[in-house]
């Protein structure tokens, strides 16, 4: 299969790793305290573990599992409003997949529709417009999820809304941004991060200047990578290469699909339909400034929370689950207490159980047999 | 007369039209036209043929009806005689419910019931007695079917789970997933174009190949769950466990292409006309030839081996070894 095997190519994978136990060699980090990359998004997390890549790292070089799942760290009152929301008889709620699952206070968006809520998941929010437009005589709501990679098409989605003049159509707005969450976590003097392996689909859509606060700044390395095998160690590669060199910028290891000014046309119809909103929740991780997203005063009319005014809902996390442990590498997720006992993928007690690019959850499922023996 | 309504499952005129024009036509055969309310089977036609009833029975509630490369009406037959077929015996007999909802269109339920007809008589196997019922439109969706078989096991065959040990070898009969991958592409309109086609098939012929070869351990039709969940029966039936080659998995393109897309594992799809083998080691090329000699066996494969430690596992493309989990439910596509 093409722009996949030749990523995933064994002889090509076992040329990188010897490479990275050779440039490894010349850090100066050691097994006990050894070069600490975070790969930020899930989509790294989970094909990671798929692969077992960091099984083949050098022993001085270990991921940190970054925040970049934004099902993981979607907040659990949130799904509690919407479910409320998808509780009104004349509302459709339209979903992505994976967070269909993800508990609130009372349950998940799938208990909801086994109780009779109207609950549908979409693979592209265009069809959730196409669903609105078929059933004039219901209100369908899009669940707007995700970070930058996700964000431009609910943009074109909302913009296609208001052009066809669809009235019955709202967006419940959950979309977040990166960038603040990065600051953040690398502004914690117990994070530990030693170097950024950026994401690509993220990267693909705002480009590659908006990291350079990370080497000017915070004086770390940054590499935005792909998500094949080949992409994740070479961009590891490149970390080693710029640790030893005592270097700190940003570099693209992406660019078949990462143009560094990102794509103009996505960021246009974002910047029209979003606006930077104030703080923003982030499960496991708590209040992170300016890193929600709203809709801009031209489209609230769109606004689900403005249209069917859900209770607001505050739910704190549990205090024994160590989720922001794990994701500034404090803490490996089979070492939590409540890891594959009180918190497993049927019912997950802490954030990164919720999808299974959270990084316990793709440990629980790649790695639990080694949690027994 | 071009839907379906409550008076055909009513036991009047209506039903008996229906039961006479459609059913007794399609499925004609001497137990089913003698009309009584069970069918009356010679006990000798299956004590010549072993000396065990294999009997199973299955729901079919599939939506969409049709989709390519079968029915529900065909899928009705291939399963249930499937579900009997690994057990080495022939399935011979089926019975079949029908739960329609009113409304549906007659047009619809002859297409359906010629294919199950067509794909039985192909089969040698025999739909001897049935049932009808028709619910309110909106008390169930549009068609369900439910089927039961039997047949007879052949004297001395006693293929199980239970027999597998460390060191035996895990097969498959063809590429995984290609029905899972079929009926979620259609049923969710994602609209892929390309080779998704369901392998929905009868596989009694395939399995008579093998009921002479000494060494097979356990036959299983990798259905809902797909090999990963057979893979799970399988390690915990017999106390050991499993560990799969992922290189050596047969997939077709256009499925690999959908499971990357939505970021889904072939191995937990639907089949419909896929076997997974245990066998012994020693017995191992000798069935896979055998499988390679028969058209439903073409794309056979050896695909993992029996271990002492328990779990099921699986060995990537660069030799790590990890757990092969099975879902919790139905697996939902990745967001990005």
């Amino acid at each position: 299969m093409r722009y996949v095997d030749e990523y995933r190519d064994p002889q090509k994978v076992r040329q990188l790793i010897a490479l990275l136990h050779d440039a490894a060699g010349q850090l100066p980090h050691t097994p006990r305290a050894p070069l600490r990359i975070m790969e930020v998004c899930g989509g790294h997390t989970h094909a990671i573990f798929k692969f077992g890549l960091d099984r083949l790292l050098p022993k001085n070089v270990e991921f940190i599992h970054g925040p970049g799942c934004p099902v993981c760290v979607l907040p659990m009152g949130r799904i509690d409003a919407c479910i409320e929301i998808a509780s009104h008889p004349q509302v459709i709620f339209c979903t992505f997949g994976d967070a269909m699952r993800v508990p609130g206070k009372t349950g998940s968006l799938l208990d909801a529709r086994s109780r009779g809520a109207d609950v549908r998941v979409i693979y592209s929010p265009l069809d959730a417009l196409k669903l609105a437009e078929q059933n004039p005589t219901r209100e369908v709501v899009l669940f707007g999820l995700g970070f930058e990679t996700t964000m431009p098409a609910t943009a074109v989605t909302l913009q296609q809304a208001r052009a066809r003049g669809v009235t019955n159509f709202y967006l419940f707005c959950q979309h977040i941004t990166l960038l603040p969450v990065l600051k953040s976590l690398l502004a914690d003097p117990q994070s530990g991060i030693d170097a950024v392996l950026a994401p690509g689909h993220v990267s693909m859509v705002i480009g590659t200047g908006g990291y350079d606060f990370i080497p000017d700044t915070f004086l770390r390395p940054l590499v935005v990578a792909g998500f094949e095998p080949v992409d994740l160690l070479q961009g590891v590669l490149m970390l080693i290469d710029q640790t030893i060199a005592g270097r700190s910028k940003v570099e693209n290891q992406y660019r078949r699909v990462v143009p560094d000014a990102g794509n103009p046309v996505a960021l246009a119809a974002m910047d029209e339909v979003f606006t930077l909103a104030d703080d923003s929740e982030w499960r496991g991780l708590g209040v992170i400034a300016r890193s929600g997203m709203a809709l801009s005063p031209g489209y609230q009319a769109f606004d689900a929370e403005r249209r069917f005014h859900p209770a607001p809902q505050r739910v704190s996390d549990d205090p024994e689950a160590r989720c922001g442990e794990v994701l500034t590498g404090r803490c490996k997720p089979a070492q939590c207490p409540l890891f594959g006992s009180r918190c497993n993928p049927q019912s997950a007690f802490g954030a990164l159980m919720v999808s299974s690019e959270g990084a316990c959850s793709a440990w629980y499922q790649y790695r639990s047999q080694e949690c027994e023996v | 007369m071009n839907r379906v309504t409550l008076a055909h499952g009513s036991g009047g005129q209506a039903m008996q039209q229906l039961i006479e024009q459609l059913f007794l036509t399609a499925f004609a055969n001497p137990w089913l036209d003698e009309q009584e309310d069970q069918a009356r089977l010679a006990l000798s036609l299956l004590t010549g043929a072993g000396d065990r009833l294999a009997f199973s029975t299955d729901s079919y509630v599939i939506d969409p009806l049709c989709f390519p490369g079968g029915d529900i009406g065909k899928l009705a037959v291939c399963g249930t005689a499937n579900d009997v077929a690994v057990s080495g015996a022939l399935p011979r007999w089926l019975s079949c419910g029908f739960i329609l909802e009113e409304g549906l269109e007659l047009a619809l339920l002859e297409r359906i019931v010629a294919s199950m007809a067509a794909t039985a008589r192909a089969a040698g196997i025999a739909i001897v007695t049935g049932d009808t019922k028709v619910v309110p439109r909106g008390a169930a969706d549009k068609l369900f079917i439910n089927t039961a078989g039997i047949g007879a096991i052949p004297v001395g065959l006693t293929w199980g789970a239970s027999g597998i040990q460390p060191g035996d070898v895990l097969l498959v009969s063809g590429t995984l997933g290609d029905h899972g991958a079929t009926i979620l592409n259609l049923r969710e309109g994602l609209g892929m174009t390309g080779e998704l086609r369901s392998d929905c098939a009868v596989l009694t012929p395939l399995i008579q190949t093998l009921v002479n070869v000494p060494g097979i351990r356990a036959l299983r039709d990798a259905t809902r769950g797909g090999v990963n969940a057979v893979a799970h029966e399988f390690a915990a039936r017999c106390g050991c466990g499993i560990e799969l080659q992922e290189r050596a998995l047969p997939v077709k393109p256009a499925v690999r292409g959908l499971c990357e897309l939505l970021g889904l594992d072939p191995l937990n799809f639907a089949n419909e006309g896929k076997l997974a083998i245990v066998v012994a080691r020693s017995a191992a090329e000798r069935v896979l030839t055998t499988l390679h000699q028969h058209p439903l066996g073409r794309d056979a494969a050896i695909i993992g081996e029996v271990v002492a430690q328990k779990g099921v596992r699986l060995t990537g493309l660069y030799g790590v070894t990890r757990t092969l989990d099975l879902p919790h439910a139905e697996p939902l596509p990745r967001i990005c």
